[in-house]
């Protein structure tokens, strides 16, 4: 943490494949104002002095994900990282590492969004009538919420990416974020698709390389835990190997109020007093 | 399929690894307490020590699994370590022979070794 400055230098590194092919760091000093997160930094440089400067982001309140930098050595959301919340200064600002460079602070995230996809993340079940057109609710209960409910927070930034040493070195390793939103969906009680998943996850695209350093649920801005996520889930694979495991049969559909029948040892509710 | 087996015996060899080098630190650095394996001498490492758990068939299976569960486990360690050098397909294949290769050959060495020696002590 530093105390409110009057000042703020930004060392930015800029990359443009048409104009600047080799990357360049770049210095601005703007006026410091109360709340000022990084992204608001970048703002005003973008608004009073470099109108080329490309970034992505969105809701700026942490939640769309789009924002994610390596901000002072750590992967961060830009829009969630006040200035007086860094070490120190200056605020240096470069795109998320293990990505390619689209332009300036702009990552190429579609390696990404592609091991994602090849982990199937949405429920898998044969009810496909059902899936398509949803009659009701399938049950679950608070305990299987819990399960899986943490890795929902995801928002799919790519900060647990940047951060993964052996994404850093491994092209063939899925990362953290895809990992943990198969998990998600493998511990889901509503979902089917385990064995579909594992055709994938038991190869090299994985969890196998993962050695648990850590440093993806450090550096989650949402407070997720991909790490645990993994270990979760290369202990339900070793189970599924030695055919100790056996996904039980995804729920069902809850039966609407209307069409629920009242257990007998429970009393009917007494007549309304008021309103009658 | 193949990473998620080679993972799994990683797991089980580690187990074995635990019990049995357990066993041996048991035998060499507990031999106040747990004399039974040293009948000759309450040192471990005395020569009739040695030839006495060499006769047991016990020894000898131990021997082997041991050396066969810390063989794969390392070299299966290795193998990661040398993968995330950043090799490409080729260069993987070559690595995983060379190091099944390497393991079998040390494997059948060392057993041998170890059935030679228990042959041995048996015929002292």
């Amino acid at each position: 943490m530093i105390t409110a400055p009057t000042d703020v230098t930004f060392r930015i590194r800029r990359f443009d494949p048409l104009t600047r092919p080799q990357p360049a760091w770049e210095e601005h000093t703007i006026p410091y104002a109360p709340g000022m997160t990084v992204l608001d930094g970048l703002r005003l440089i973008k608004e009073t002095r470099q109108p080329a400067l490309a970034w992505r982001s969105s809701c700026r309140m942490g939640v769309c994900g789009s924002c994610g930098m390596f901000i002072n050595g750590q992967p961060r959301l830009a829009c969630n990282t006040q200035i007086t919340q860094l070490d120190g200064l200056p605020v240096v600002v470069a795109p998320l590492p293990n990505f390619a460079i689209i332009r300036d602070l702009v990552p190429d995230l579609r390696p990404m969004f592609d091991a994602h996809v090849a982990l199937h993340p949405y429920l898998i079940r044969d009810d496909t009538a059902e899936m398509a057109e949803p009659t009701g609710e399938y049950y679950q209960s608070p305990e299987e919420l819990e399960h899986f409910l943490q890795f929902t927070y995801c928002i799919k930034c790519g900060c647990c990416m940047a951060a993964c040493p052996t994404y850093a070195t491994d092209a063939a390793y899925s990362g953290p974020m895809p990992l943990t939103q198969a998990h998600r969906y493998n511990a889901d009680s509503r979902d089917g698709g385990f064995a579909e998943r594992k055709a994938v996850l038991a190869g090299e695209q994985g969890p196998w390389k993962c050695h648990y350093a850590g440093e993806c649920s450090r550096a989650c801005p949402k407070g997720v835990d991909p790490a645990r996520a993994i270990q979760l889930m290369k202990r339900q694979l070793v189970f599924a190997y030695l055919r100790l495991y056996a996904q039980p049969c995804p729920s069902k559909v809850l039966p609407k109020p209307t069409e629920m029948k009242r257990r007998p040892d429970v009393p009917e509710a007494p007549a309304p007093t008021i309103g009658t | 399929m193949r990473d998620q087996a080679l993972w799994t015996w990683h797991v089980l060899a580690g187990l074995v690894i635990a019990v049995l080098l357990g066993l041996h630190m048991t035998i060499m650095h507990l031999d106040v307490i747990v004399g039974v394996f040293n009948p000759a001498d309450p040192h471990p490492i005395e020569w009739g020590n040695v030839v006495a758990r060499a006769r047991q068939g016990f020894f000898l299976v131990s021997y082997v699994v041991l050396l066969g569960a810390a063989l794969f486990h390392g070299l299966y360690g290795l193998r990661n370590i040398l993968f995330e050098l950043g090799l490409g397909t080729g260069a993987k294949k070559g690595v995983s022979a060379l190091l099944t290769v390497g393991g079998v050959a040390l494997f059948v060495f060392g057993a041998w070794a170890a059935w030679a020696a228990s042959a041995l002590a048996r015929a002292l």
